[in-house]
């Protein structure tokens, strides 16, 4: 196989964008609990941690550069490298949102939460979820699952819709739990984002694989 | 697989080395044997008939006695013959070189012809004076004359120009060609407006040393009946002729030193015609060579 | 992408060199004011499917051909078609720069010259040297030998001597193989600048070069019979970013054999 060279670093940059994955995931999981659990420093960690997901992103993104100016890829190889130029801005903005949700948290500061948060952790993982399945079809480079991914975005859409109308609803109700119940609103929204941006992975994955848009993938995979 | 150091390629080194001296000086000896023994041959020449070289040996018809006879009707008699067998063979040589190196496919038979015109290169020249005395002098009626002399040291000469031709044709790069053909050129038209231009100093080469060998031609002459004495210029081409290896031949054969004498001095002249056709052959060469790429 | 008459056409081209079929069944459609690449592996085919345009395999006495080669709707090997007429309609541009060892003004007079030009042969030259950006640069010796050009004008000069017997077509063998970078970039420029007058075909090994300066590719490839077949053709853009056959994708990605 000719190109062994320039194959090697194609594949340590999907490792490294696996690995972006990781960290944003686990930036996810960390702020949602530290947020159910009132953990001040879980959260400030979170906000904290951030760095280190924009660094790696800022590292991906000058290795697939680096790529394309000394190895002049065509094809498949330019649109890989494309594509994870791509994800690896859908991921760091993932991972502001987790940032975001972090913050949020820290705001709320020593107040009880508005009401418990159910459906936003339904949310929460339907998103890691989402995103979790969105690379492991970049992995497998298979375009029904990501078109899987793709309509799966409604379900969060559903539950997004149902925690504003609550929200909104107790608002409505208690006019002094505004501010409170605001809190929540931005998170339930980051939350809706994060699933947004796992479809877009899956959108460049269909894309990397066929050149083509998720409309030309048929509905049934 | 067994290692192999240094020490094992400078073993035998000082042997290699002999050997190589040992060849360099046996070339070296080979020079010197053949340069030696024409440097013998020119002083030889030179102490024979250095007297005798001079504007009277040049305008004097041959005569009876030793110290009056000239070359005149002998050495003009050979430079007709070599325009004459010059123009015939380079008209014949170089139609036939063209028509071989770029209208003649690869078809075997050609391959044939090819081989075959470098083997009359090979041909001994009295071969050469039987057939012109068969069709130039006999068939053709053309008498024993200057024209049916020349034309038969054309035909002898024929396969060397069509030799050198041809080489010089093949040396125009293939690239000339096609750029001619791509522009709508004709095979006429690449051919005047490029490939012969191109091929001339190559051509002209072939030709000077065809001329020399002409010049320096004896038996073919003597079969188509060249004379040894001629006592008048020649003023047709269908007069009677000599030429110089003629004379000189025939002078050699005499018993009086006398004409020893003339025969060296002939000897000379015929040298330095050679030398000044061959020095006008590289100096044409290079006025005519296309300028250096770059 | 309009629809477009196209210039030429090949149709179920094969070609043989004796009895050795060297490409099979090409049908093609080059469309008029374009660049169309012809990309593919050494000894697919390529050089010899551009040579049947000019009828340039005719040198080759071996080269016979089946199936049809049309120039604006006309068969090129039609058994009244003179071969040297159809040359000066469709250029051709060689592989390493070929100039005469004439002058520079001579080089490009050559082809209106032998195809008997009798307009003004001095305004004639300059057009087609200014046409290939060489004019500036040679203004003041045409009178001097093309062979003391560099390798990138005398390309340039071939280009313009082309050019100078006003073809509609200018075939190109890989012409930029023997320059250097800056002046295959040069070549590359004025490729583009060409195709607003002329429809262009070039042959390259050199795919960075066909993704930058075609409109279209076709990629060929020999079989294991060592008889090469058109496997792809289409848009540059499409061909480079997103290619349909898999052989296609092996070779421009560099994954080829």
């Amino acid at each position: 196989m000719v190109r062994a060279d320039f194959n090697r670093s194609l594949d340590q940059l999907q490792e490294d964008l696996l690995s972006l994955g990781d960290l944003v995931e686990q930036a996810i999981i960390k702020s949602m609990n530290a947020l159910e659990e009132r953990d001040l420093t879980a959260s400030f960690e979170v906000v904290h941690d951030d760095d280190q997901i924009n660094e790696k992103r800022f590292r991906l993104e000058e290795d697939s550069i680096d790529l394309i100016a000394t190895q002049q890829p065509l094809a498949t190889d330019l649109r890989s490298l494309i594509v994870v130029l791509h994800i690896a801005v859908e991921l760091e903005r993932m991972g502001d949102y987790a940032e975001g949700i972090g913050k949020i948290s820290l705001m709320i500061g020593d107040e009880p939460l508005f009401k418990p948060i159910e459906e936003l952790r339904h949310m929460s993982v339907h998103a890691r979820d989402m995103l979790r399945r969105s690379l492991k079809a970049l992995v497998d480079r298979d375009t029904a699952a990501a078109r899987q991914v793709w309509d799966d975005d409604d379900r969060v859409d559903r539950l997004y819709d149902e925690v504003c109308r609550e929200l909104f609803a107790g608002m409505a109700r208690e006019p002094q739990t505004i501010e409170r119940a605001t809190h929540l609103l931005w998170v339930a929204h980051d939350l809706e984002r994060m699933a947004d941006r796992a479809t877009n992975i899956a959108e460049r994955v269909i894309f990397l694989v066929t050149g083509g848009q998720v409309d030309d993938i048929d509905e049934s995979g | 697989m067994a290692a192999i150091g240094p020490t094992e390629f400078t073993q035998g080194m000082a042997r290699r080395k002999w050997r190589g001296r040992a060849f360099h000086g046996l070339c070296l000896l080979a020079v010197v044997m053949a340069l030696g023994m024409l440097a013998v041959l020119l002083i030889y020449l030179v102490l024979q008939g250095w007297a005798r070289v001079n504007w009277e040996f040049l305008t004097s018809f041959p005569s009876r006695h030793p110290e009056q006879a000239g070359i005149h009707s002998a050495l003009l008699g050979s430079i007709y013959l070599v325009i004459i067998a010059g123009f015939v063979a380079f008209v014949l040589g170089v139609g036939a070189a063209i028509y071989l190196e770029e209208y003649a496919g690869r078809h075997w038979i050609n391959r044939v012809i090819q081989v075959n015109i470098s083997n009359l290169a090979g041909v001994p020249s009295i071969v050469y004076g039987l057939l012109g005395l068969e069709i130039f002098v006999r068939s053709l009626g053309l008498g024993k004359s200057l024209l049916a002399g020349g034309f038969t040291l054309g035909l002898l000469v024929l396969p060397i120009i069509i030799i050198a031709a041809e080489e010089a044709i093949k040396a125009v790069p293939s690239s000339v060609r096609e750029g001619a053909y791509g522009l709508g050129a004709t095979r006429w038209q690449t051919i005047w407006h490029l490939v012969l231009p191109q091929a001339f100093p190559g051509i002209l080469t072939g030709m000077i040393l065809a001329s020399s060998r002409a010049i320096g031609e004896t038996a073919p002459l003597i079969v188509v009946g060249a004379l040894a004495f001629v006592p008048f210029t020649p003023d047709s081409p269908f007069s009677r002729f000599s030429a110089l290896p003629i004379q000189i031949f025939n002078w050699t054969a005499r018993p009086q030193a006398g004409f020893h004498e003339a025969a060296a001095a002939g000897i000379i002249v015929l040298l330095v015609v050679l030398l000044a056709m061959n020095a006008a052959a590289v100096i044409l060469r290079n006025k005519f060579q296309s300028p250096p790429e770059g | 992408m309009q629809p477009s008459e196209p210039i030429l056409q090949t149709k179920n081209l094969n070609v043989y060199y004796g009895a050795k079929r060297v490409v099979t069944d090409v049908t093609l459609d080059f469309v008029r004011n374009r660049i169309t690449a012809i990309i593919g592996p050494s000894g697919c085919g390529k050089s010899t499917l551009l040579r049947c345009f000019n009828r340039m395999n005719d040198l080759i006495p071996s080269a016979t051909i089946t199936g049809q080669v049309l120039f604006e709707g006309q068969d090129l090997y039609a058994p009244d078609v003179d071969p040297t007429e159809i040359r000066y309609q469709i250029g051709m541009v060689f592989q390493r720069p070929n100039p005469f060892p004439k002058t520079i003004f001579d080089n490009v007079a050559f082809g209106p010259r032998i195809n008997g030009f009798r307009g003004d042969l001095p305004e004639l030259v300059e057009m087609s040297l200014r046409r290939t950006a060489l004019w500036e640069e040679v203004k003041d010796r045409l009178k001097t030998s093309a062979l003391a050009l560099s390798g990138g004008q005398q390309q340039r000069l071939c280009i313009a001597r082309a050019l100078a017997v006003e073809p509609k077509v200018i075939l190109m063998d890989e012409p930029c193989s023997s320059l250097d970078p800056i002046a295959t970039l040069a070549v590359e420029d004025l490729m583009r600048e060409l195709s607003q007058d002329y429809s262009i075909v070039i042959v390259t090994h050199n795919m960075q070069q066909a993704a930058r300066v075609s409109d279209q590719t076709a990629f060929l490839m020999a079989s294991q019979e060592r008889i090469g077949e058109l496997i792809e053709f289409g848009e540059s853009r499409q061909i480079f970013t997103n290619p349909q056959d898999e052989r296609t994708e092996a070779y421009i990605t560099g994954r080829f054999g």
